[in-house]
Order: C-alpha cells, then sequence, then structure tokens
C-alpha cells in the first residue's frame, strides 16, 4: 500500500504506522507456548465441572466418563456411530463457517436444517424413481430448501436492513410450525393411517421409498457406516478451498473483516452477504437431507433434534474454519454416541449437553486472553513510544 | 359466553405475567445493546431454582428469591464472558442456553423434590369487575409486582440518569465513551437487571403458575419475550403489548377446542414469531432496533 501524504507527515519513513513497534506480528516464544497449554488447563477445568455435577448427584465420575469413552470411540461399531452423529453436525457446521466468515451470524440453521428437509421429504414422496435419481433429487430438494429460508432472513436484511440475528432467530420457530403444520394434515405430508404399524411419537410423514435411502459405505456387526461422511468431507473441503482461493471466498473474508472497506473496493454487499446466507442455509438443508436420507425416512416434528445449533457451536469453536470444524465436529459426534450409552449407567443423558457447553466455553476463553495479551502489548509499545 | 371471555382473559393474564417479568429486563439488556438470547437461559435455570429452593426451604417466597440469585448467577456468566473477555454475546448465549438445558434436566432426574406453589390473592372489591376482575385481581401474589415494575421500568430506562447511559450504551457505544461513559460495565448492569427478573419470570413460572418442574419447561418461552421486545419496537409500551397479544394468543390456543372454535394451532404458537417479523418490517427506519444491538463493544480494539 502506497503511504498517503498524511502518512508521510506524521510518521518517520522507516516505521509504517499499521504496526506499532512491529509487536503485533512478533508473538513472544512464551506467549505462543502457553496458548495450548491454557487450552489444556482450561478443557481440563470444564471436565472438572462436569465430574463435580456427577459427585454431587452421587455418581461415579470414572464409570460414566469410561462408558463414555467406550460408547464412542472404544470399539469398530461405537466409533462407527460417532461419525454417523458427526455426519449432519459437520455439514451444518460448513454452513456456520461460510456465514462466520462473512461477518455474519446465522441462528437459524438449526430452522434452516429442518425447512430443508421437509422440503425433500416432500420432494421424495411425489417421485417414485429408481435410487440413483431419487437420491440427488432429495439432496438437492433439501439444499435448496435451506437456502431458502435463509433466504427469507437475507431479504430482510439487504432489502429493509434488519438485523440477520434476529430474523433468523425467529425464522427457526415459524419453520418448526410449518413442519408441524404439514405432519398435521392428510393433504400435506401426515402419515397415511393404514401405513402406521404403532403409534407414532410424534407426528410425522410417510415413510420414504427404499430406493430413496442413501447405500451404506461399510456395515457390520451392530454397525453401518452412512455414506453421508462421504459428502460432509468433500463440503468442508469445498468449502476451505473456496475461502481460501476463490475470488469469491476473498470477497467473502474482506466482507467479513470490514464491510465498508470492502465496498470500497467493488464488493456488493447483498451480492456476498446475501450468497454466504444463502450458502449457509444450504449446507444446513444439505444436512437435513443427508440426515433424512441416511437413515431417518421420514420428515416429523422434532426432526432437527438439536443438530442445527450444535453445528453452529461446531463452527464457532473451529473458528469458522471448514477444516478445523472436521476433527470439532468429531467431538461432538463423539458426545452425541457417549451420551447414547449413558442410560446404561444409570445418568440422565442431560450431561452431554452440559459437557458441550462447557467445552465451548473452554476452547473460546483462552484464545480470547491470548487477543487480552496482545492488545496490552500493543497498548504498552505505543505508550512506550510515546 | 362472558364466562368463556373472563376465562381466556384469566388464563391469557397467568401466561402473561412471566413473559411480561422476562420482557421487561430483555429491553433493558437489548436497550444496553446485547441481544439477550441467554434469556432463555436464565428463565429456565430460574425456573428449576424456584421449584428446587420452594421444595428444600419449604417457602414459595424463598423459593422465588432462590430463583431470581439462579437468574443473576446466569446472568454474571453472560455479562462477563460477552462484556468482560468480549466473547461473542451470540456465542455465550448458546452455550449458557444448552448448559442450562442439560445442567437443570440432569439435576432433575438425581434430585427428588416437592415444589410448593403460591395461593391465590384476591384484591377485594376489585376481582368482581366483571370480565377483567379475575384477570387483574385475583392472582398469584408476585403478579401483583407487575403493578409497580413497569412503571418503575419506565422511570429507569427513561428518566433516570443510569437509564440514559444504558440506552446511549446501546446505540453508539463510541461516543459513549468518549462521554465518559463505561460502555461495558453499563452493559453488564443492565443484564444483570436482566437476569433477576428473568429470574422473576421463570420461578413464577414453577413456583407461582404451574406448582411443578419439568425437563425444558420453559420451551421457548424466552423467545417468545425476545419476540415481544422486537414487536414491541424497543420500546415499553410495545413490548407489554406484545407480551399481552402473545399470552393471549396462548391462551386461545388452550381454550378453543373447549369451546368449539378450531383455528389452526400451528398459527397460533408461530404468531409471535411472525408478528414480531411483520413488525420489523413496518416499522420507520428510526424506529428500529437500537444501532449498536449485538455488536461487540471492545474500547481501543
Amino acid at each position: 500500500m502506497k503511504p498517503t501524504p498524511a502518512d508521510r507527515d506524521t510518521a518517520p519513513q522507516q516505521e509504517p504506522l499499521v504496526d506499532p513497534a512491529g509487536s503485533a506480528s512478533r508473538v513472544p516464544l512464551r506467549d505462543r507456548l502457553l496458548f495450548p497449554v491454557l487450552l489444556l488447563v482450561s478443557i481440563g477445568v470444564a471436565l472438572l465441572i462436569a465430574s463435580l455435577f456427577l459427585e454431587f448427584t452421587g455418581s461415579s465420575t470414572g464409570t460414566v466418563f469410561s462408558a463414555m469413552i467406550r460408547g464412542s470411540v472404544g470399539s469398530a461399531s461405537s466409533l462407527v456411530t460417532t461419525v454417523n452423529h458427526m455426519i449432519p453436525l459437520l455439514i451444518v457446521a460448513v454452513g456456520a463457517c461460510i456465514a462466520g466468515r462473512a461477518g455474519l451470524i446465522n441462528i437459524g440453521l438449526e430452522g434452516q436444517l429442518a425447512f430443508g428437509a421437509m422440503l425433500g421429504a416432500a420432494v421424495g414422496l411425489a417421485l417414485p424413481a429408481p435410487g440413483y435419481v431419487a437420491i440427488p433429487v432429495i439432496l438437492a430438494a433439501s439444499l435448496i430448501g435451506g437456502a431458502i429460508w435463509a433466504a427469507v432472513a437475507a431479504a430482510f436484511k439487504y432489502g429493509r436492513g434488519i438485523s440477520e440475528v434476529i430474523t433468523t432467530l425467529l425464522l427457526n420457530f415459524v419453520a418448526f410450525e410449518i413442519i408441524s403444520f404439514a405432519v398435521n394434515r392428510s393433504w400435506l405430508l401426515q402419515e397415511s393411517p393404514g401405513e402406521a404399524a404403532y403409534v407414532a411419537l410424534n407426528p410425522q410423514s410417510d415413510r420414504l421409498p427404499d430406493a430413496a435411502q442413501m447405500p451404506f459405505l461399510a456395515s457390520g456387526e451392530g454397525f453401518r457406516l452412512q455414506f453421508g461422511i462421504v459428502i460432509a468431507i468433500l463440503v468442508a473441503v469445498g468449502a476451505a478451498f473456496a475461502i481460501a482461493r476463490l475470488r469469491w471466498g476473498f470477497r467473502l473474508r474482506m466482507f467479513g473483516f470490514n464491510p465498508r472497506a470492502a465496498s470500497r473496493f467493488g464488493v456488493r454487499p447483498w451480492v456476498i452477504g446475501g450468497s454466504a446466507l444463502l450458502f449457509s442455509g444450504a449446507m444446513a438443508g444439505l444436512a437435513g437431507g443427508v440426515l433424512l436420507s441416511g437413515h431417518v425416512m421420514r420428515i416429523r416434528t422434532g426432526f432437527a433434534n438439536n443438530y442445527g445449533w450444535e453445528g453452529l457451536l461446531v463452527g464457532l469453536v473451529a473458528g469458522f474454519r471448514p477444516l478445523y470444524a472436521i476433527p470439532v465436529a468429531f467431538l461432538y459426534g463423539a458426545l452425541r454416541a457417549g451420551g447414547g450409552v449413558l442410560a446404561a449407567t444409570g445418568v440422565d443423558q442431560a450431561l452431554v449437553g452440559i459437557v458441550q457447553a462447557l467445552i465451548v466455553i473452554a476452547v473460546t476463553v483462552p484464545s480470547l486472553y491470548m487477543l487480552y495479551r496482545s492488545r496490552q502489548r500493543q497498548a504498552r509499545a505505543i505508550r512506550e513510544r510515546a | 359466553m362472558i364466562q368463556d371471555i373472563t376465562i381466556i382473559l384469566d388464563s391469557a393474564s397467568r401466561l402473561a405475567a412471566p413473559l411480561l417479568f422476562v420482557a421487561l429486563g430483555e429491553l433493558v439488556a437489548e436497550r444496553a445493546g446485547t441481544l439477550n438470547i441467554s434469556v432463555e437461559a436464565m428463565m429456565l435455570g430460574s425456573a428449576f431454582g424456584g421449584a428446587l429452593g420452594s421444595s428444600v426451604t419449604g417457602s414459595p417466597v424463598l423459593g422465588l428469591l432462590i430463583g431470581m440469585a439462579v437468574g443473576l448467577a446466569v446472568a454474571v456468566m453472560q455479562a462477563l464472558l460477552s462484556h468482560r473477555f468480549t466473547i461473542n454475546q451470540f456465542v455465550v448465549g448458546l452455550a449458557l442456553n444448552i448448559l442450562v438445558l442439560g445442567a437443570t434436566s440432569f439435576l432433575l432426574a438425581s434430585i427428588d423434590m416437592i415444589p410448593l406453589q403460591f395461593g391465590t390473592w384476591s384484591v377485594p372489591v376489585l376481582a368482581e369487575i366483571p370480565l377483567v376482575g379475575q384477570a387483574l385481581f385475583e392472582q398469584k401474589p408476585p403478579f401483583f409486582l407487575l403493578y409497580a415494575l413497569v412503571p418503575l421500568i419506565w422511570w429507569v430506562l427513561w428518566r433516570s440518569r443510569w437509564g440514559l447511559e444504558i440506552r446511549a450504551a446501546g446505540e453508539d457505544p463510541d461516543s459513549s465513551t468518549v462521554t465518559g461513559i463505561p460502555v461495558n460495565r453499563r452493559r453488564r448492569q443492565a443484564i444483570y437487571l436482566c437476569g433477576v427478573l428473568a429470574g422473576l419470570g421463570g420461578a413464577y413460572l414453577s413456583v407461582g403458575v404451574i406448582g411443578a418442574f419439568t425437563p425444558n419447561m420453559t420451551a421457548g418461552r424466552g423467545f417468545i419475550a425476545i419476540a415481544a421486545v422486537i414487536f414491541g419496537g424497543w420500546t415499553l409500551r410495545g413490548t407489554v403489548l406484545g407480551c399481552l397479544l402473545f399470552a393471549w394468543a396462548d391462551a386461545l390456543r388452550l381454550a378453543l377446542p373447549a369451546i368449539g372454535v378450531t383455528i389452526t394451532p400451528q398459527v397460533l404458537i408461530s404468531a409471535p414469531y411472525l408478528l414480531a417479523l411483520l413488525a420489523m418490517l413496518l416499522f420507520a427506519r428510526g424506529k428500529r432496533q437500537p444501532a449498536a444491538l449485538g455488536r461487540t463493544f471492545a474500547p481501543g480494539g
């Protein structure tokens, strides 16, 4: 960047203004070592709090944690369960990353996931076709459904200037009620009375034809690895590439860092912000489609099952980087899988929620502390020069 | 017919009270610039705290106070993490919502408790007024706090120095700092107040209206309170109106099948969110949200 005349007047030639005494780029070694230590300590504290909950209610921490580890990574079949839980979390997290990189907070992923899956189910039920047609069509319909629901929020934001946080939050609940409406109307998606062999807990739609179920990657004694994991990894890698290498991704990041500067460079807010919201919703919808065609096979109230909220947390913990989201999604999938076996130990499954939330806070605090330290360092450098 | 209306109004005002407590708190927090989605956590936590407190101490009043303390505790976490460590407030809110949902369900499964309930108070003479008498003057005791709280919040937000600073912090944190307002401290204080009020609302739900605690018993009522604040265009009058309207829709949903009228329940359930969205669409630009709503403020950062 060329120095402007103002810069030349105030700053000596050798010292650029942007970097006070070069302190921001030169992070002291002590700080660089401090971060992983802090992270470990912080996660340790989170697990300690969770175990306090356990001890307080009279359960043994050791038994519970070892059961959770056995249920999530202890054997081939539990590992597959973890990966199966990880699929929707990762795809949703990629959506959260895309919006997050553009500086937008999409907290409507849960609703977009459900709305997408509803559209996917509607198309899948109306279309009696062989699997190689039905499955891509269902996935595409779900993806479009999620994008449509996010587009409502985008229209509010770029048409009327209403914060996407508010609209995406409110639209969640509207989506749930639309699904509830659809599965309670015989002329829409309600389960036909003849087929119900049992009384369903929640109102739901008919089961999709068997042809619409995605094939399994591998199956064995007590486990079936879903094909969705391939889609999830592809989506994560693709998004990482798009954000890092494509012109669209560059504009997205620039817009996220500083929207005003970005629009000076010719980035139109409604194009980049709008497309970020749409892609983000599309990913949530795709996650719904993968869930639908992977094993749920019907749309029902409560379909989203918190995958949307937790996927958002995964994206946040990963710092909105799609590739980092892969291990984080694995961790959250493991927590879900581990929670599934908790019933056997007599401990309520709600423990999983506690651990999940504490880990989010545990992972966020150290990086903020580092930011705080680097600010302090800069301030000190400025003071010393003055 | 008149009896039906009396019953619906009574049930509406019973449903409106917890919403109003929470929405008054949320209004203060949002005016200070925090779109505090952890009200749901504050409300749920305090509903649990109220039920447990009343069961342990044997007094619904103490239960209510313990519930408020739990609301405040959640608020302290939210405020410290989002306005001292400047973690994104939605991250904190989301995490707290999941944390409190998990913690309350978990503790409920492992603790036996017998929550108590407030008795009903009836104001003599006034409770005899046809139609609205029962709804307005024959309620559980904490309900009557609302008559004092609504004017008090108005005075605090629009007539006190503190309220002016709160609104300034939510509108333009940079200028506020230059004027000497400690923006993040004011925001934290607003969240504390929100926590206490949301705690009152949550505990009122468990100790006042229902007399029990069930997992996830608030079931998104905190979000309805947020919708009420949005619907009300961040004014006190609008927020109160929103709460009454949403409670009325809820009461209708519960009462209509008994009367034999059919309105699609899904329409009534989603009414708060749809109306809030519609209100946002119709507002003039100036009446919209506080300008710095939802933005983290890091001085000199």
